[in-house]
């Protein structure tokens, strides 16, 4: 089948296949602000925002998409879930293994006191409701990396429920517009990730390594309210953050720690939802949004062309850039769901079911772990805008990178420059450099001292804008910056100044 | 030819109650003052106290009752009770009894006691087999929390005894080394018995079964090779097959004891049982083991003290329940009469006897089939051969591989309880089985609970339908009409997770052991075993007599011998 060929005909919301030219012919209002959480079906469908597809000669059709999204986040913890070996990506392999993780018989799951205190944690973030009562169960099928035959999840009657997740998205002409849009979160469960298996083709043989065998995952369920790649890219880059301010995960989608399978279906407005495909493994932001959209394409040219959308576990072939059924999962599964009979239900009180005298130590307190928590980005960011008269999408950007939200704090505290200057300074000029050098800011060669105080002289107006980034065109490495500099100084001085001593008093300071 | 004994006065010409009663007597009737019940002759002995008190007193040393032990596993070979001797293991722990005993420092009451250990419990060096072939040189590398804590207590491992393949079955008949063959069939009582009607023809051919599937571990305890075996007991192991074999066979209540290190049948059933050949040892052995496991988050939380079983002494204020769903057709007249002997004991010694309802028996059988198959289902799982275990020849896929390797793994009846586990837990049955089957499961859990908050303390059931019968006619049937019919009174206290106790009452006109069990509140173990012990007390069942049998090997299988030399 012939890759379609995709553009944007109206920022995030329209397909149209190449070719036939990029008019909306529905001039539909593009949806914005947050889609009501809660309700689902007749109206929810309305909400969906449309995208219009057509075929030329069989004329038009509108289609909606419906994204829906289980992530898989890593819970940063010492030890795994249910056994004590420790939590590590960069051991040796089968170096982190209890008797547990590789399922001799006999042994039995006990519980990480801290993979509960994340999950609730991640639920209060997330607005849930947080179940004082969850059970877990076992989920059957047989795979090489998974020892025991089944993982260990909560899929009946998970920690956490009913809660949303609000993200916001680019719209208008010129993509300059943030609008913040809501997907429901259906449940948080706490599971056990599977090991790894490398499948090695020349010599026919499978490898597996079980030192992921069991480490503490949170699944955060999304449900189907997201209709596109960008907003589910933008979803799963908020949910990001939020777990990173928590330190419930590293949530570092390369090492694997967040992975995410996207529920994708199609379907006409005002009709019933289409069968949907799942994704599985998008494990790069960068693909995430690229893959549900080739997948909402190849599904609407499958039914405009008559065809059928099969209900099947599909993977991302990065390479080709398009979705192909994976193999391994043909066929029906049943998972043969059944409880974890050696696990007791898990119990969690509030300051008022406390049962009195209990030792802390064996029971979790809701209320005082939402108490623990940390200030969310969603709150950060509406405190930039607040104080600093910061545009939305400024604060978002200063969030985005780890790092650049303290930098741009410290720059503040120690300039007296204007906010919306060091806004710009950090965002445009700052974090140009770090992009162009491929750098992080920890890894930046400018401290927050030395930008403050250029920006200081900035505003005395001591030395001009274009002075100043030079300034930080030696300090990004630039050595031949410093000549331009040399010439400035030798301007201001009127020519008196021994270019060599310039450049000596200059170098000192730079280097400081 | 139940017989009812007198209190204290019983002397005479019945065998003596336990190797160690006589033991006494040989040694000239010296009275031990720590024993809980040392009223007098006649009275069962708590064969573990005896023992320990001989050993602290340097009467005997743990490497002679080590050797003892180990010498009688060899002469009773052909019983099957063990799969693996761990000969070398017991004697080392024997040695080092025995440097704390002459130092007077000794770890306890087990410290030096030769005990054995059902081949389901894993033993870190010693092979672990579930009788399987799956498992078949299988050494796990850490011991179960019961074993550690055996260890820990100076007890001698003297070896891993046989079973049901995963303990699925009642006969220990299932298992890849063989049935295990009862050491009552070599009894004198059921030896002169059957003289009497059959001339002696083909005698051997006649052996009887243990039950099981816990059988290894009672026939071990039965025949003088240990003195208390582990079990492990999801619908009546330990209970069938202490009943069969005349000793004492406890299941403890769910969450008293540690799983940790138990290869699950059922995990929400399953419990470690004891064995023991007098009811105060029980006691001890249950005291040692108990108590919270942070390895299993099953177990309670609460310290559970150590306990020695109080002599019971006011009768009036005991209630004891008969259910009176267990009198069923199929029911044998001669266990019939005994049990409302017992009740009639009971009573005539001024305790109020009630019969009760238990009304959601009769569903009990059905119900745990769907359970236990479901969880055998599961807890098979991970048998494909990666990890640990038997691996097949064929590496043409993973899929090939794992097929193969649980095809040669697993016996019939391991193959079928997965196949019937698998099909109740699909989508699309489980609503219809397993979640109706936990709804009857909560239904049979709450008769108990019905019945004990009426006033009742401890319920009265025969333990078994029969006596045990010869491997001939038991294999008539097949493992799954078996385990249904034998595990008719023992298992709704699975279901429930209370504690039973099956205790030998008397012998049958066979010559052949049969046991009552008693049934107690949930974590109420020590009232059900004090009553337990007053019954004991009460009864006197006769010592196994393997003198005929034993001569035929060496004299020391003599009980008297065996005792006197032991103690010199």
């Amino acid at each position: 089948m012939a890759t379609p060929v995709l553009r944007w005909c109206c920022p995030g919301r329209r397909w149209v296949f190449a070719g036939i030219g990029g008019v909306s012919r529905h001039g539909r209002g593009v949806p914005t602000g947050s889609t009501s959480s809660g309700k689902r079906g007749q109206s929810s469908v309305a909400q969906q925002p449309l995208i219009t597809a057509q075929k030329p000669r069989k004329g038009e059709r509108e289609w909606a998409a419906v994204v829906g999204l289980e992530i898989h986040a890593q819970i940063a913890s010492n030890s795994k879930l249910f056994s004590g070996s420790q939590v590590d990506f960069a051991a040796p392999p089968n170096s982190l293994v209890s008797f547990f993780d590789a399922s001799l018989p006999g042994t039995l799951p006990v519980l990480n006191r801290r993979c509960v205190e994340a999950a609730v944690m991640t639920g209060l973030a997330l607005d849930c409701h947080i179940n004082r009562r969850s059970l877990f169960d076992r989920k059957h099928y047989f795979y090489a990396d998974l020892p025991a035959g089944y993982q260990i999840t909560q899929q009946r009657l998970p920690i956490a429920v009913n809660g949303s997740l609000a993200y916001s998205v680019c719209v208008g002409k010129r993509r300059s517009q943030m609008v913040t849009r809501t997907a429901r979160v259906k449940q948080i469960q706490l599971e056990q990730d599977s090991g790894k298996s490398l499948h090695d083709s020349l010599r026919s043989q499978t490898l597996i390594d079980l030192n992921r065998a069991g480490v503490g995952l949170l699944e955060v369920v999304l449900e189907p309210d997201m209709s596109c790649g960008e907003e589910a890219a933008a979803a799963v880059r908020e949910l990001q953050l939020i777990l990173q301010a928590l330190g419930t995960s590293q949530a570092n989608m390369a090492e694997g720690q967040l992975r995410v399978d996207a529920n994708i279906s199609v379907h006409n407005p005002g009709e019933p939802l289409g069968i949907r495909t799942e994704v599985k493994n998008l494990n790069s932001a960068r693909f995430l949004a690229k893959a549900i959209d080739y997948e909402i394409q190849r599904q609407i040219n499958e039914l405009e062309n008559g065809g059928k959308i099969l209900n099947e576990t599909r993977s991302f072939d990065y390479k080709l850039g398009c979705t192909v059924p994976m193999r391994d999962k043909e066929g029906k599964q049943d998972y043969r769901l059944m409880p974890e009979p050696n696990l007791p239900p898990l119990l969690l009180y509030d300051s008022g079911s406390l049962p009195p005298g209990t030792d802390p130590q064996q029971v979790i307190n809701i209320d005082q772990l939402r108490e623990q928590l940390p200030e969310l980005p969603r709150v950060t960011r509406e405190k930039l805008v607040q104080q600093y008269g910061m545009l939305p999408e400024h604060s978002f950007a200063l969030l985005n990178e780890v790092g650049l939200l303290e930098f741009f704090q410290n720059v503040i505290k120690e300039t007296r420059a204007e906010p919306k200057k060091v806004t710009s300074w950090v965002l445009n000029t700052f974090l140009g450099f770090l992009k162009q050098q491929n750098l992080a800011v920890s890894e930046s060669p400018v401290t927050p001292s030395a930008l403050a105080e250029l920006l200081d002289l900035l505003d005395r107006k001591a030395i001009s804008s274009s002075a100043a980034k030079q300034v930080t065109d030696v300090k990004k490495g630039n050595p031949r910056a410093i000549n331009k500099l040399i010439g400035l100084v030798r301007r201001a001085t009127l020519g008196r100044a021994d270019p060599t001593v310039i450049k000596e008093v200059l170098e000192r300071q730079l280097s400081s | 030819m139940w017989w009812r004994v007198g209190h204290e006065d019983h002397v005479g010409p019945d065998p003596p109650r336990s190797e160690w009663n006589c033991l006494l007597r040989a040694q000239g009737g010296r009275e031990d003052s720590r024993s809980p019940c040392s009223r007098g002759r006649g009275v069962p002995r708590p064969a573990c106290i005896l023992v320990s008190a001989a050993l602290k007193q340097g009467q005997v040393t743990p490497t002679e009752l080590c050797q003892r032990c180990l010498s009688l596993i060899k002469k009773t070979k052909f019983l099957n009770a063990y799969i693996t001797v761990s000969e070398e293991v017991a004697l080392k722990q024997a040695e080092e009894s025995e440097k704390r005993y002459k130092k007077g420092h000794s770890l306890g009451d087990l410290d030096g006691i030769p005990v054995a250990v059902k081949d389901n419990f894993s033993t870190a060096g010693i092979e672990t087999t579930c009788a399987s072939n799956m498992l078949k040189g299988y050494v796990p590398p850490y011991n179960a929390t019961v074993v550690q804590k055996l260890l820990d207590q100076g007890a001698l491992l003297m070896g891993k005894t046989n079973l049901d393949e995963f303990a699925m079955g009642s006969g220990s008949t299932d298992g890849i080394f063989g049935p295990v063959k009862n050491p009552w069939s070599y009894s004198k009582q059921y030896r002169e018995k059957r003289k009497q009607k059959s001339h002696g023809k083909n005698e051997d051919s006649h052996w009887l079964i243990t039950g099981g599937s816990s059988g290894g571990s009672a026939a071990a305890v039965s025949a003088f090779t240990c003195f208390a075996a582990l079990g492990s007991d999801t619908g009546g192991s330990t209970r069938n097959p202490a009943a069969h074999c005349g000793v004492v066979g406890l299941k403890p209540s769910y969450g008293l004891v540690s799983r940790h290190g138990l290869i699950p049948l059922v995990n929400s059933m399953d419990v470690p049982g004891i064995l023991t050949r007098c009811v105060d040892d029980a006691a001890i052995v249950l005291g040692i083991l108990a108590g919270h496991d942070p390895k299993d988050s099953t177990t309670i939380q609460d310290p559970v003290k150590p306990f020695t079983l109080p002599s019971l002494t006011d009768m009036s204020k005991l209630c004891i329940g008969i259910p009176k769903e267990y009198l069923t057709p199929e029911l044998s007249s001669e266990v019939q009469s005994l049990w409302s002997k017992a009740a009639n004991l009971f009573e005539s010694e001024g305790a109020k006897v009630i019969e009760v309802s238990l009304p959601h028996t009769s569903y009990s059988i059905v119900c745990y089939h769907v359970l236990c198959t479901s969880e055998v289902a599961s807890n098979m799982a991970r048998f494909d051969g990666l990890e640990y275990g038997h691996r097949c020849d064929i590496d043409v896929s993973t899929e090939a591989m794992y097929a193969a390797t649980r095809r040669e793994g697993f016996n019939d009846v391991v193959r079928g309880r997965i196949l019937s586990g698998n099909f109740f837990l699909l989508k699309e049955n489980y609503e219809n089985y397993f979640v109706k089957a936990q709804k009857v499961r909560r239904l049979i859990a709450r008769d108990f609970v019905n019945v004990f908050n009426s006033g009742v303390d401890v319920l009265l059931t025969p333990t078994t339908l029969s006596e045990a019968v010869p491997h001939t006619e038991f294999i008539r049937e097949d493992n799954r009409t078996r385990s249904a019919q034998d595990d008719l009174f023992t298992q709704a206290v699975n279901m429930a997770g209370l504690p039973a106790v099956s205790v030998p009452m008397a012998l049958s006109s066979q010559g052949l052991p049969i046991g009552l069990q008693f049934i107690g509140r949930a974590f109420c173990d020590q009232q059900l075993l004090t009553v337990a012990k007053w019954f004991e007390k009460q009864v006197q069942f006769p010592v196994i007599q393997l003198q005929e049998l034993m001569d035929d090997c060496s004299s020391v299988f003599e009980n008297e011998k065996l005792a006197s030399v032991s103690l010199k």
